[in-house]
């Protein structure tokens, strides 16, 4: 009893495999597109790699832009199949591809699907790594001196700026960081002294943010020093001021960004489409088959999933891989040669009886 | 003498009118693109239209609109011309019409000249445009709580950031005008009541300029405030300091800009009127080989296609006869009453 059994007459047998070579050509194109997400994902990826500590992140678009090359090239295989499928002569050079190509696309939709594991799984990861980075970058803004630092300062600002965010949690980040270098305080002046000698490791700290956080959206002028003491500006409240920094962390800010952009790749439906086809596909390799086995090429013929239902096959490969397992044992050649006959015999019969029925 | 006369036979007519069809589909995508041209161009003005004052002229993207418009009707009709110019049964019918398209063709592509000439030239008001909004709009910079002005500082702080611009001709501009808003002055101390009386309308004018204003890419922390007192600041000469702010004034950072897009638009549509002319004498061939047939019967005999029936001069001289004619038309009529008068 085979699978979910259709009957094909020559004309549908046309009609599937126009239909199929359609499909393949569409799920080219949505290969070509979760490429080029790849890409993109990986370029924007690289243009903030200095606020990165680790690459582990880059998996998710290696990963996707493999998937869409491997898919490009399967789907073409796959219509240049349903192009010969209806010529007698050219099938059956595909008919041993065939098996190879559905393992293909089995793979491909895994990794898809891996893909969106990944890109859940490695948030944690985004985050760590974006903590010690921006970490790293609040720590060296001040030394726009020191070759192979030198643009941090440039880079924070502007990172800022763009994504609206300061510090790595909140604005209190730049509160525990020198961020103004040594070259542009006067060491003699009584504030700088005490400011120093305030905490043990001899750094210049203070209650001020750099000018890239403020917000522009705040009514007032913005307020960069002396945001803890209300009494230093007219009409100022530290604790009730919303509008005047950008409350947001700039982890967060990224975080949100990226994950926003690894979720509206939609691997799903390029998995949705490969499976169909791998089904409708199986059709057409069977229908064909049949028409080829009749004696004439025009009538009908019958096409299928599976050539017996789901338990009988399941059986069928477990007989079969233990009969591989047998071979590797040392066991008299004479039963297995018999038990090999027998199978053969039973196959014949099988095979024989569905192409009656 | 007919002007540039090519000969035809039926091989030579079918590859023209071919040509001729895959041609006008690219015009028609040509136009589509001065269509979207003329809509970037209207939607770039309105996001920037409250630092024009909101009196920005949308004259030239209207145009555009129009233009493209109009280009997609007439490529398309011309197209279906000359799909239908290989059957002489459905060409028929267009054949009344076609001289009269092509005038009108040709007016078009004069108006697609003109059109371009004006994308270079409209640089010239939008100058003037520009330097009195911004200069309007840095007044209003400190009115974040009157309705209808709250939002210029936000507008004024955005552009100043992502133009790399400061001020109207530079950062000094700032200096001159009031833009921190009393709400946020204690007029009881002594520094305010001091700036306050300094000047004659009674502002609080300082040497300080909004936090937009500061490059990212200055080494040192942005000093924003005291910019012209040397001694405030430790290790800073404001005569030498070259880094701390944007240097570049926002009318000439926005005039390039928008200078651009136009310079861009207007080459654009330059070569836009080159396809058109190209179709349009095209076409005028497929017309005259089609209407010069040897024996008009016979669809294989040969044809002669040309661009003008006579030669320059004598075509001029025709079209001012006929014009000559169409005015003493007017005219007849009291000059034959007169005629008749004198006879009778």
């Amino acid at each position: 009893m085979a699978l979910l059994k259709m009957k094909f007459s020559q004309q549908r047998r046309v009609r599937l495999a126009q239909g199929l070579w359609l499909l393949s050509w569409l799920a080219v194109m949505c290969g070509a597109l979760i490429f080029c997400l790849g890409v993109y994902l990986k370029i924007e990826l690289l243009r903030r790699d200095e606020v990165m500590e680790n690459t582990e992140i880059h998996v998710v678009p290696n990963l996707l832009m493999m998937v869409g090359l491997a898919s490009i090239g399967a789907n073409w295989v796959a219509s240049r199949v349903c192009q010969d499928s209806l010529d007698a002569s050219r099938f059956p050079r595909w008919r041993i591809l065939l098996l190879g190509w559905y393992a293909v696309a089995v793979l491909l939709c895994c990794l898809l699907l891996a893909v969106v594991v990944l890109s859940y799984a490695l948030q944690g990861r985004l985050e760590e790594s974006l903590k010690v980075g921006l970490r790293n970058g609040i720590r060296f803004y001040k030394d726009t001196d020191v070759p192979g630092r030198c643009f941090q300062k440039e880079t924070i600002d502007r990172l800022q700026m763009e994504f609206r965010c300061c510090g790595n949690n909140n604005f209190k980040d730049w509160f525990e960081v020198q961020w103004v270098s040594n070259r542009y305080l006067d060491f003699t002046s009584q504030e700088v002294k005490d400011r120093i000698r305030s905490n043990v490791d001899g750094r210049y700290l203070l209650d001020g943010v750099p000018f890239s956080c403020c917000n522009p959206a705040s009514p007032r002028p913005c307020l960069q020093n002396q945001l803890t003491d209300s009494r230093a500006h007219y009409n100022y409240e530290y604790q009730s001021e919303e509008l005047n920094l950008y409350s947001r962390g700039c982890r967060q800010a990224l975080t949100d960004y990226y994950m926003g952009l690894m979720n509206s790749t939609g691997p799903g439906v390029l998995s949705v489409i490969l499976i169909q086809m791998a089904v409708v596909m199986r059709y057409l390799q069977t229908a064909v088959e049949g028409a080829m086995a009749l004696e004439s090429p025009e009538g009908e013929s019958e096409g299928y999933i599976l050539e017996k239902d789901v338990k009988a096959t399941y059986a069928d490969v477990k007989a079969k891989a233990l009969d591989l397992l047998k071979f590797a044992q040392v066991d008299p050649a004479s039963e297995a040669a018999g038990a090999e006959e027998g199978e053969k015999a039973d196959k014949a019969t099988e095979k024989v009886a569905t192409t009656a029925a | 003498m007919a002007l540039l006369v090519v000969k035809f036979d039926l091989k030579k007519r079918v590859k023209l009118a071919q040509t001729v069809w895959f041609m006008y589909w690219f015009a028609v995508l040509a136009g589509i693109l001065v269509l979207s041209l003329g809509l970037f161009f209207k939607i770039e003005l309105r996001k920037r239209s409250e630092l024009m004052d909101n009196n920005e002229s949308h004259f030239l993207p209207n145009v555009l609109i129009a233009m493209g418009l109009i280009a997609c009707g007439i490529n398309a009709f011309g197209g279906k011309v000359c799909y239908d110019s290989l059957d002489p049964t459905k060409f028929a019918k267009w054949k009344p019409m076609l001289k009269t398209f092509l005038v009108f063709c040709m007016g078009f592509n004069a108006l697609l000249i003109a059109t371009a000439l004006l994308c270079f030239v409209m640089r010239i008001p939008f100058q003037f445009t520009l330097a009195e909004g911004l200069k309007n709009g840095m007044k209003f910079y400190k009115d974040t709580d009157t309705p209808g002005r709250c939002y210029m500082k936000r507008t004024l702080d955005l552009m100043q950031m992502e133009f790399r611009c400061c001020g109207n001709d530079n950062y000094r501009d700032w200096f001159e005008i009031q833009w921190v808003s009393n709400r946020y002055l204690d007029f009881s101390a002594k520094e305010v009541k001091d700036r306050i009386g300094s000047n004659v309308d009674g502002q609080y004018l300082m040497d300080g300029v909004p936090f937009s204003c500061c490059n990212p890419s200055s080494p040192r922390p942005c000093i924003q405030y005291q910019m012209t007192n040397n001694s405030a600041h430790y290790s800073y000469d404001h005569y030498t300091e070259e880094l701390n702010v944007w240097r570049r004034g926002c009318r000439e950072a926005l005039l390039s800009y928008y200078g651009g897009i136009m310079n861009t638009i207007g080459a654009l549509v330059l070569l836009v009127t080159m396809l058109e002319v190209a179709v349009t004498v095209g076409l005028q061939y497929v017309d005259t080989s089609l209407s010069t047939l040897a024996n008009p019967e016979d669809m294989e005999s040969e044809s002669e296609g040309f661009l003008l029936e006579k030669t320059v001069k004598e075509t001029f001289t025709d079209i001012m006869a006929k014009m000559k004619a169409m005015g003493k038309g007017a005219k007849v009529e009291e000059g034959g009453e007169e005629g008749v008068a004198t006879v009778s």
